[in-house]
């Protein structure tokens, strides 16, 4: 059987088996909670709760603001302690709500309403998607409902449910997939109806074949439901790697899927959408992949939203002094620089490196152009030269003659550069440099 | 909070990588390296221990120099300098005077690499740089061979290896010429085995195709080579210089093109300096193809009996433009779409 797949890409060492067989396991409520008001793209969330005012688990507690926003719920029940501001992993303040649970209050879903789904209308579906907080879980944290909202004048064939994972180090899609998979055939059934597409595709890499296996079966019988498997390769999991290995049809530049009649959506989301949706529930916690050697409990927990990272890796106990933590995978993830930010509902994984895995500080040589990394480009730029523009700081003409803002930053260019030119991070620069430009202008 | 989290590092993603470096890179070109300048050590003897021995530590010591006198960190760590030296011995006559060597070496280093910024800013080859010096300066020394396989090579030196500086080189004995002079002048043909085990008088390192094609393949395996240039080159020889010979039997057989003089040498190990030849799969070969075309043409209709060294150098030359013209085609981007 041949997989489908993509030209260039990279093989990072996965070390997933740290994690692959550990089941999701529940996590036990922090002393504090603290809810960030802009945990997902677009405009922040707007507070609907006082200072000392009494949440229970589940509860409205922020209203979206606008369409491109969504609401937040309490993921325990307490007290409201403060209205304010806190920190965010990347050392900023960030308005917040933060909760003190009860001692001893229980991980019930205490606020809820189920709804008759069999009876519900695609914009009822969708507007449901929105009113339950959910986002891409996949780590972009897009607001769902918005990616289910076509364009005017698009209309969507294809629903892809993402389950490719092929960030290293992460499982927690694999584990979602085994164990809550009624709730992800919920989920595509729901959704299909939202987006009133002809068909589901489920997309797994190829090194998951007991996931293949059990979403193979459970696809049986449902005749808009089939199962892809790819090749195990990063960044595979990206939108535009998928259309083009499953599909032959490129996402235009600058372009939505929708473009291409297309909805992308992270297996986990759909997860949650199957199993909060009919109960009208919020989304509270999520799945997430706790791994690096620098972790001596690694694992798959289910981890309620706003729990502090310092709590979290008191539970699982680090090993040693931990070198990076990440949240995310090490391609795409972000490093944290304030251990007391709390898990927003965008990450999927913490990774904590300790000294050995870790990329050090690595002497950076000249370019030689060697081209792997124009061999390694999955969208089929120059990252040498693109490289050596940045050194120049010709930002312009990177965007306008060597394509500067087709590059979804999956860090390939960076991952395999043996002179370790930090090039996507230049891009980063670059691209910020131009956009800033352009705004001034 | 504790101080367990105060020496965190704190970067941007990604946070892997390979582990694969420039020196390791290069390290593997010399390891590649070393058999080639076994056999022509086995080949021609003590001179040609001494001719590498020369260009390879003058080379070291220039790349040592520039960066003292520059006032920069030393760069002989990255083992470039080493693979400018040991090439440019190998493409050396093997009686070659070692003064007039050290002095290409040192040519080689300041004037192809070291002028334009060091490693990876040099638009041309440094060794054939250092060569095409030599060539022009000393054209008799440059094209004196001798024998392969002289009975008391591992005894004494080529008589011309110690000229000393400033003189003319002498050669005492009637020395052989090279395959593509015999073909040329005398329109003797070499034995294609001969060629490809390196039974034939030429440049030290340039005699054996077998261990130069061995040595490639080991590059190319572990991917610290683009195969594709020296394929390309290999078939653009053939085909160019079948072409010729098909009009005119007259003409140098192809296989006889193909393993004679420093062809093999060159396509392998020089036109593949990744500085200097293209970054994309397209350009690759377009530059292994203008390489092959120019080298028969040299050698058919040049006044020289050996084109390889100045069709790379062209080569190098063109790459730039190469490069410009062959980007690659982005993902996404609509014929004739909007552009953003």
């Amino acid at each position: 059987m041949s997989l489908k797949t993509f030209a260039h890409g990279i093989h990072p060492r996965e070390n997933k088996e740290i994690t692959a067989l550990k089941p999701i396991r529940r996590f036990p409520f922090p002393p504090y909670f603290v809810l960030l008001l802009s945990q997902h793209a677009g405009k922040p969330a707007k507070p609907i709760v006082r200072e000392g005012q009494e949440v229970r688990r589940g509860e409205l507690i922020a209203v979206a603001n606008g369409f491109v926003s969504v609401p937040i719920h309490s993921p325990a029940t307490g007290v409201v302690k403060k209205v304010g501001t806190s920190l965010d992993f990347n050392g900023k303040m960030a308005p917040a709500i933060i909760i003190i649970p009860y001692p001893g209050s229980l991980q019930q879903v205490e606020c809820w309403q189920s709804r008759d789904i069999d009876h519900m209308t695609p914009k009822e579906i969708i507007q449901g998607v929105q009113d339950m907080g959910m986002v891409g879980l996949g780590g972009a944290a897009f607001p769902t409902h918005v990616k289910l909202t076509p364009p005017k004048g698009k209309t969507i064939e294809t629903l892809i449910i993402n389950g490719c994972e092929c960030e290293p180090y992460l499982t927690s899609d694999h584990r979602v997939m085994l164990e809550q998979s009624d709730d992800i055939m919920m989920g595509i059934r729901l959704l299909l109806k939202g987006v009133m597409a002809q068909r589901a595709v489920i997309a797994i890499e190829a090194n998951k074949p007991d996931a293949i296996e059990l979403m193979k079966k459970c696809s049986e019988g449902e005749k808009q439901i089939s199962v892809a498997v790819f090749q195990t390769k990063y960044p595979q999991g990206a939108e535009k790697m998928l259309t083009r290995a499953l599909m032959k049809k490129d996402i235009p530049s600058g372009g939505l899927p929708a473009d291409i009649g297309c909805v992308i959506s992270n297996v986990a989301t759909v997860a949650e959408i199957g199993r909060l949706l009919p109960r009208g529930q919020g989304l509270i916690e999520r799945v997430v992949t706790i791994s690096g050697r620098g972790v001596q409990r690694p694992g798959n927990y289910f981890i309620p939203i706003g729990t502090p990272l310092d709590f979290i890796l008191d539970q699982v106990g680090l090993e040693g002094r931990a070198h990076q933590v990440i949240f995310g995978g090490p391609m795409m993830g972000k490093g944290v620089a304030f251990l007391e930010t709390p898990i927003t509902k965008g990450i999927s994984g913490i990774v904590v490196m300790a000294d050995a895995e870790h990329k050090s500080r690595q002497k950076i040589y000249p370019c030689i152009k060697c081209a792997e990394c124009v061999n390694s480009c999955p969208i089929h730029l120059n990252p040498s030269t693109l490289g050596l523009l940045a050194r120049k700081d010709e930002f312009d003409q990177m965007a306008e003659d060597f394509h500067l803002f087709d590059c979804f930053e999956c860090g390939c260019c960076s991952y395999v550069c043996p002179s370790h030119i930090p090039l996507v991070q230049y891009f980063r620069l670059a691209k910020e440099a131009v956009r800033k430009k352009r705004s001034a202008a | 909070m504790t101080s367990r989290y105060l020496d965190m590092e704190i970067s941007t993603s990604p946070h892997l990588g390979r582990g694969l470096s420039v020196p390791i890179i290069m390290r593997n070109v010399v390891y590649a390296l070393l058999p080639i300048i076994g056999v022509a050590v086995y080949t021609f003897g003590l001179s040609v221990f001494f001719l590498v021995f020369t260009t390879l530590v003058t080379c070291l010591m220039a790349e040592r120099f520039i960066c003292l006198w520059t006032r920069k960190p030393s760069t002989i760590g990255d083992y470039s300098a080493a693979i400018t030296g040991i090439l440019l011995g190998l493409t050396l006559p093997p009686g070659f005077p070692l003064w007039m060597a050290a002095l290409g070496s040192v040519i080689a280093m300041a004037l192809g690499k070291a002028l334009f910024g060091g490693l990876g800013f040099n638009p041309f080859n440094p060794a054939l740089v250092g060569r095409a010096f030599l060539q022009a300066a000393f054209p008799t020394a440059i094209t004196t061979w001798s024998d392969a396989f002289q009975a008391d090579r591992f005894t004494t030196f080529i008589n011309t290896t110690l000229t000393l500086p400033f003189m003319k080189a002498i050669p005492d004995t009637v020395s052989g010429a090279t395959a593509l002079a015999a073909m040329k002048f005398d329109h003797k043909l070499a034995d294609t085995y001969d060629l490809f085990i390196g039974n034939i008088s030429g440049s030290a390192g340039e005699t054996c195709a077998l261990v130069i094609l061995l040595g490639g393949g080991y590059l190319a395996l572990r991917k610290m080579l683009d195969w594709r240039i020296p394929v390309g080159i290999f078939l653009s020889v053939l085909l160019v210089s079948g072409l010729f010979w098909w009009m005119d039997p007259k003409n140098p057989p192809p296989l006889f093109m193909l393993f004679s003089g420093g062809l093999m040498l060159g396509a392998v190990f020089m036109a593949t300096d990744m500085v200097t030849s293209p970054v994309t799969p397209v350009g690759a070969w377009i530059y292994s193809g203008i390489i092959g075309v120019l080298v028969v043409f040299i050698r058919l209709f040049g006044g020289l009996p050996e084109g390889v060294m100045y069709a790379i150098l062209l080569g190098n030359a063109a790459t730039p433009l190469i490069n410009l013209m062959t980007q690659p085609k982005v993902y996404g981007s609509v014929k004739g779409g909007k552009k953003d």
